[in-house]
């Protein structure tokens, strides 16, 4: 047992453990404490990323005293690894850029409080990303819902409060189904270790006994993680969510929350059922469709919308369609698709929520596009880096979306005509949406505004220095530098995805 | 089919009150009674691993008079997974009650459609 081997269960164990400590702190001291553990966490991830780089092969942590069938079990790959990795940094460069707006939106005695949220987050998503046990990943999938839940209504105004109560409505009935179909699996197998209920189900399926549970169980799980990561039909509670809460929650609640619960199911699909069982159960086509659905529905959504937070919302459930669309697809070469374009939504997301908020602030907080006319002028660094986001949502190539797009339609083309069809079509419609959407708003940020209208909007002309904001503009520049690189050097991360992948089997 | 149906009428029970709770949880407008809703999906899955977890004429797997053959005591597992639910779905059930308190004293109603139309109205 090497030492690294560890990092997966300090990781977790020091983001839980400093969401306790936090609850004494005051505001500027658990600001300070909470960089501090998300950057130890980020560095421990990146030396496991390393080392598991180097000696390409996954490994299993016994947690506790009890060897493998009955006792808890961590596993961890080069994919776990570096998806906690990336997972870290988007939401160190998501909390640095709303930073102000923490200190500002949300109250002094509560922003501690903020930061236990965060905390419990950031655990429960790590253990979602490590765990080796079914039942450990519902209790954390709950974690991560209550979580994200505080995330949403600590600004505390009507909006967020019924968006939250939404938000927890949505996801109570997925984690029901969750449970549910995790108890019958259970049932079924005899198991609750990824690798054991993986065999049995193996031998179930082959004797062809209980193939009707064990297909009801399976699609009671993939249902109720689909609820839960906001597919299609099931995200009402979406744009109110990321629309009124402070832009950090957004930014998370976009580009991590729903990922954790994408990538939960990506595991069930490879460690405990079985890609080929999936893909015979048919399972698969009806994502297939709801993300096609989601794909198109969430960009139309996105052009009627007046508000720039709620547009960017829309378009995160676009791109939840695309990730399904993906699993959908039904090879692995789609999985790789899809796990790519979670980093690359991931990453360009949450800028665009970064770099929205700095708009609206130089538009006197009128989130209306009427009033952002011209805000990019006022706002240079907002301007550009959200200019460079839209770009990479449409899929300008230099950017990650463009990889992303490319991948699917080759993960497309090798499929059959049934769904190559579909999937192109609907990727050319849905591009061209996007570009609608997002180019209108970059030609409205750069929009001069005539002098006459800029007498009438008082107090609006106010242009905001590059140096006023030095961590906001930083983390603006991360965040693009992030974006460029999973843009640029696409081949090395595909690669990676691909291997990770196969060390699921 | 109807043979195996009558022997695990438990998970039968459990299934019927798993759909209750479900449609309950998706389709009533008052929060109360979603919250209800919850309450009975989340014990219906209790229900369901308690009755999967039982093994007729064995006893709880508590070792006394020192009978340690397997064959003595029923599967502990579920039970224990029954507890690690209990405790989720009732800071869930907290959490949901707490939203709710906040809503009411805002909009002085419990009806979600009648919320979503203030909100509208207030944005106006």
């Amino acid at each position: 047992m090497v030492f690294v081997q560890n990092f997966p269960f300090f990781s977790i164990l020091l983001s839980l453990g400093s969401g306790v400590l936090t609850s004494i702190m005051n505001k500027r001291v658990a600001r300070l404490w909470n960089t501090f553990i998300l950057v130890v966490i980020t560095v421990l991830s990146a030396v496991l990323f390393v080392y598991m780089l180097r000696v390409g092969e996954p490994y299993t942590f016994m947690m506790g005293h009890f060897p493998a069938p009955w006792g808890n079990e961590i596993r961890a790959g080069v994919l776990e690894a570096g998806m906690a990795l990336f997972f870290c940094l988007v939401m160190l460069f998501s909390l640095k850029g709303g930073q102000e707006h923490i200190d500002a939106e949300i109250e002094d005695t509560k922003v501690n409080l903020y930061y236990i949220m965060i905390n419990l987050l950031l655990s429960s998503l790590l253990a979602l990303i490590y765990t080796n046990d079914l039942f450990t990943a519902y209790v954390f999938v709950e974690i991560n819902t209550i979580s994200a839940c505080g995330l949403i209504m600590i600004t505390q105004s009507g909006r967020t409060i019924e968006a939250a109560t939404r938000y927890m409505i949505m996801a109570s009935l997925g984690s029901g189904l969750l449970l549910m179909g995790l108890c019958i699996l259970y049932d079924i197998t005899g198991h609750l270790l990824m690798s054991n209920i993986k065999d049995s189900i193996a031998y179930v399926y082959a004797q062809g006994t209980y193939n009707i549970p064990l297909i009801a169980s399976i699609g009671m799980v993939v249902v109720g993680l689909a609820i839960k990561s906001a597919l299609y039909p099931f995200h009402t509670w979406l744009p109110d969510a990321y629309g009124y809460s402070t832009a950090s929650s957004a930014a998370i609640l976009s580009s991590l929350v729903s990922k954790g619960y994408i990538f939960l199911l990506i595991k069930i699909f490879f460690r405990v059922v079985g890609f080929d069982i999936i893909v015979d159960s048919k399972i698969v086509n009806i994502l297939f469709v709801f993300g096609l659905c989601g794909m198109i529905m969430g960009s139309v959504n996105a052009i009627l919308e007046n508000d720039i937070r709620r547009m960017i919302a829309f378009s995160s459930v676009a791109q939840i369609g695309y990730v399904y669309m993906g699993l959908g697809l039904g090879t692995t070469i789609g999985i790789v698709a899809s796990i790519f374009h979670i980093l690359s939504h991931a990453s360009t997301k949450s800028l665009l929520f970064i770099a929205g908020v700095g708009l609206t602030d130089a538009s006197g907080g009128s989130k209306r596009f009427d009033d952002l006319t011209g805000s990019g002028y006022r706002n240079p660094a907002a301007g550009v880096a959200f200019t460079i986001g839209a770009c990479s949502m449409v899929g300008i190539p230099l950017f990650s979306g463009f990889i992303s797009k490319v991948q699917f339609a080759e993960a497309a083309v090798q499929n059959s005509l049934a769904k190559m069809l579909p999937t192109l079509i609907c990727l050319a419609v849905s591009t061209v949406l996007n570009a609608i959407y997002f180019m209108k708003t970059v030609i409205r940020l750069y929009t001069p505004i005539s002098r006459r209208t800029k007498n009438t909007q008082a107090g609006e002309a106010a242009v905001v220095s590059l140096r006023e904001h030095p961590l906001y503009n930083i983390t603006l520049v991360c965040m693009v530098i992030l974006n460029v690189i999973l843009g640029c050097c696409s081949q090395p991360i595909v690669d990676w995805i691909t291997s990770g992948l196969a060390m699921f089997g | 089919m109807g043979g195996n149906l009558l022997a695990n009428y438990g998970e039968a029970v459990a299934m019927i009150l798993f759909g209750i709770g479900f449609s309950n949880l998706l389709l009533q407008k008052n929060l109360i009674k979603k919250i209800i809703g919850l309450n009975i999906m989340d014990t219906a899955t209790y229900l369901f691993l308690a009755e999967k977890g039982f093994i007729a004429g064995r006893m709880a797997p508590i070792v006394v008079d020192n009978i340690t053959s397997v064959e003595a005591y029923i599967n502990p597992v579920p039970s224990g997974l029954v507890l690690t639910g209990i405790v989720v779905s009732v800071s869930v059930t907290a959490l949901m009650l707490s939203l709710t308190i906040r809503l009411y004293r805002r909009y002085h109603t419990l009806d979600m459609d009648e919320i979503s139309a203030m909100m509208k109205k207030e944005e106006q």
